[in-house]
């Protein structure tokens, strides 16, 4: 299986009472609380975070997008990972992803993610998510009402500019474009590997399935919330024929190792209560802009609340409704399955049963999350690295994974120049 | 309160109800910000003295999915005129509402012909940076009814579910009612729509409710100052920004003796 290494990149010095005296971290948290020279150090930890993961030996080093954000530092994931494409050699860079609806025109995803695989070699996993709320309608000021039919014309420009030979007219409902003819062109054919990431909408799993993507479920919540919805997935695939290979899936995973289940109670319990309390401050007024969830699955929402006890296990249907009822106190985050936690062993135990019960083979782990300092995020990593990477590898080994990249031969690279210079001192 | 006659014509594609009610001349009603999923006492005000026919806008209540396939501005002017023709309305006096008076305020200037005499209350269409209206979209769910109307409870009466309505299409109804204004006016309310006021040469009223949360009051001589023809603002005391639900005679004997 496929154990990859996701950076949300957190604002680390949120004050303590930020959720008292703040409405939200998201769309209109307040300039005065973002010190630029403090967030300098913030994202160069962060890349140095990314690229040690890298050197530890996990398979992918992850990025993504958001907005006016608080938890997440990266409007641009594209400026992380071409960087990543230098400092790192064989790890896949997957950018999960790019909002396709809020590029003007979306040739502009094309055009970068093309980049981004050429400099690293064929390494890039280009993901397509349609983005949050906060992010599109909000922060961005997407129309709700026109956000999906933006998001699947764009991904149907974006296709054809990776694949078609010559210069053609794009004649679209919302984007025309009369020379769509991109320099570059991505080094893996047909295109990179497609990977979608979303809540828990049947459309989308049926539209990975006809097309063939990954799909990925990126929830803060964990395994134990996640079940439902992938058994769900694994449902729909079967209906519609599919096989029930692991590798159709993805799913994040918070996770901290330390020598003992209480060490790492200890060591991770302010970075997990960090981030679930003040990082998950959500001003619910950013949860449902009209239109954004489809009627389809409103109907399904309603038939479920209906059938269920109000409140019996019921996560919202948007990212901010779900945030309201989020656990903030490490042992109700351990009890939930938000953060697994224990020695290596009791972790490896853990991450097989979720693995093998979520029946995903791209487990995205979150080992830096909320506060986390570069020394306890390398600590986690490397201890990962060494004592439960290596003992997950072989699950799944019956399958082929047909979604990753497919760089090119280590001959035909570019000798990249060593760029190490804290290395001789350490 | 008697029921009104209920017709569907067809727009797009797309069945669209209008209702109809009362006898003389006929008088136009386009609805506000979340539509009207039932009949109301303001309407019956109107019927009282006129023939007033209710079509209702794409994607609102009672006009289905009609907004999903109108992706400019010029394909709404389109549909709503396209209803106007078709709910026998042309020519005849208009009066709209919040989302529903903007459009009826493009029908006069774009086609003034189309339009006798217009009563618009707290139109949506123009933003002031200084002095921007609400964003109705963001706002918590509890919020809702004290910013449309100054008496709460009106809005949750309009807006709850009947006895044997369809307990899961009544609540996406409400929900698409929402998104359909949204389409035309995300995310300011600003359709530009200040380029087109001075080619409106009806007499035009302007009613807005001194409680209004979402349209700022001084908007109204924004739209006095702008529209090309005869203007009046009046100020309705006790109501907010959907008027005619706060105070349906009040603004109804304004909208009767403006078009008399």
């Amino acid at each position: 299986m496929k154990l990859m290494w996701f950076h949300l990149m957190p604002y680390t010095e949120l004050p303590d009472d930020f959720r008292d005296t703040n409405p939200s971290v998201w769309v209109d948290i307040h300039s005065k609380l973002f010190d630029p020279k403090r967030a300098h150090h913030m994202y160069n930890d962060f890349m140095d975070e990314l690229e040690y993961a890298a050197q530890c030996g996990f398979d992918a080093v992850c990025v993504n997008e958001h907005h006016s954000n608080g938890y997440g530092l990266m409007p641009s994931p594209n400026l992380i990972a071409s960087a990543l494409a230098r400092r790192t050699t064989d790890t896949a860079i997957c950018v999960m992803g790019n909002s396709l609806a809020l590029y003007n025109p979306p040739t502009r995803v094309a055009e970068e993610f093309a980049m981004i695989d050429v400099i690293s070699g064929g390494r890039l996993i280009a993901g397509f998510p349609v983005g949050t709320p906060m992010d599109t309608c909000y922060a961005y000021g997407t129309n709700p009402s026109q956000l999906r039919s933006r998001y699947l014309e764009a991904h149907d420009l974006v296709m054809r500019a990776w694949q078609e030979k010559d210069t053609f007219a794009f004649n679209g409902r919302y984007n025309q474009q009369r020379y769509v003819n991109i320099w570059p062109r991505p080094i893996q054919r047909p295109h990179p590997p497609i990977w979608i990431p979303g809540g828990g909408s049947v459309e989308t799993w049926q539209w990975c399935a006809e097309m063939d993507y990954v799909y990925c479920y990126l929830s803060y919540y964990g395994y134990k919330a996640g079940q439902a919805l992938m058994d769900g997935f694994w449902n729909e695939m079967s209906r519609l024929g599919k096989d029930r290979n692991p590798y159709r899936a993805g799913f994040l995973q918070f996770v901290g190792v330390g020598e003992s289940r209480q060490h790492a109670f200890d060591l991770y319990s302010e970075a997990a209560e960090y981030f679930y309390g003040r990082c998950l401050h959500v001003d619910p007024r950013w949860a449902t802009p009209p239109g954004y969830v489809t009627e389809a699955t409103q109907a399904a929402g309603i038939k479920s609340q209906i059938q269920q006890a109000a409140g019996a296990g019921a996560i919202g249907s948007t990212t901010g409704t779900r945030f309201a009822a989020v656990a903030r106190e490490m042992d109700a985050i351990v009890d939930r399955g938000y953060v697994i936690i224990g020695s290596p062993d009791e972790v490896t135990e853990q991450l097989r049963e979720v693995a093998r019960s979520l029946n995903v083979g791209h487990l995205m782990l979150l080992l830096q999350f909320g506060n986390m300092g570069k020394e306890l995020c390398r600590y986690n990593t490397k201890l990962f690295a060494d004592k439960v990477l290596p003992n997950m590898k072989d699950l799944f080994g019956e399958w082929e994974d047909r979604w990753w990249p497919q760089p090119i031969g280590a001959a035909q690279r570019a000798e990249v120049p060593a760029f190490l210079p804290k290395l001789a001192a350490e | 309160m008697s029921e009104p006659e209920t017709t569907t014509m067809d727009i797009n594609g797309f069945p669209t109800r209008v209702w109809r009610k009362g006898s003389g001349p006929r008088l136009g009603f386009l609805a506000g910000f979340g539509g009207l999923p039932r009949w109301v006492p303001f309407l019956d005000a109107l019927a009282a003295q006129r023939t007033v026919i209710v079509p209702s806008l794409p994607g609102f209540p009672g006009g289905d999915r009609g907004h999903g396939v109108l992706d400019t501005h010029l394909d709404w002017l389109l549909a709503v005129r396209a209803i106007l023709d078709q709910a026998g309305l042309t020519g005849a006096d208009l009066a709209g509402s919040s989302v529903g008076a903007s459009l009826a305020a493009e029908m006069a200037a774009v086609w003034p012909a189309s339009v006798r005499k217009l009563a618009l209350i707290a139109p949506f269409g123009l933003f002031e940076e200084k002095d921007p209206p609400t964003d109705p979209w963001a706002q918590r769910a509890d919020a809702v009814p004290g910013l449309m109307c100054a008496d709460p409870e009106i809005w949750k009466a309009l807006k709850a579910m009947p006895e044997g309505a369809n307990s899961i299409e009544w609540p996406i109804e409400q929900t698409r009612a929402a998104e359909a204004a949204a389409r035309i006016f995300w995310p300011l309310g600003n359709t530009r729509l200040e380029k087109r006021l001075p080619l409106i040469a009806a007499p035009t009223l302007l009613l807005w409710g001194t409680q209004d949360r979402i349209m700022p009051t001084s908007y109204a001589e924004r739209f006095r100052a702008a529209i090309k023809g005869e203007t009046e603002v009046r100020m309705i005391d006790g109501a907010g920004h959907l008027a005619e639900l706060d105070q349906p005679h009040a603004v109804a004997e304004a909208i009767l003796g403006w078009t008399a």
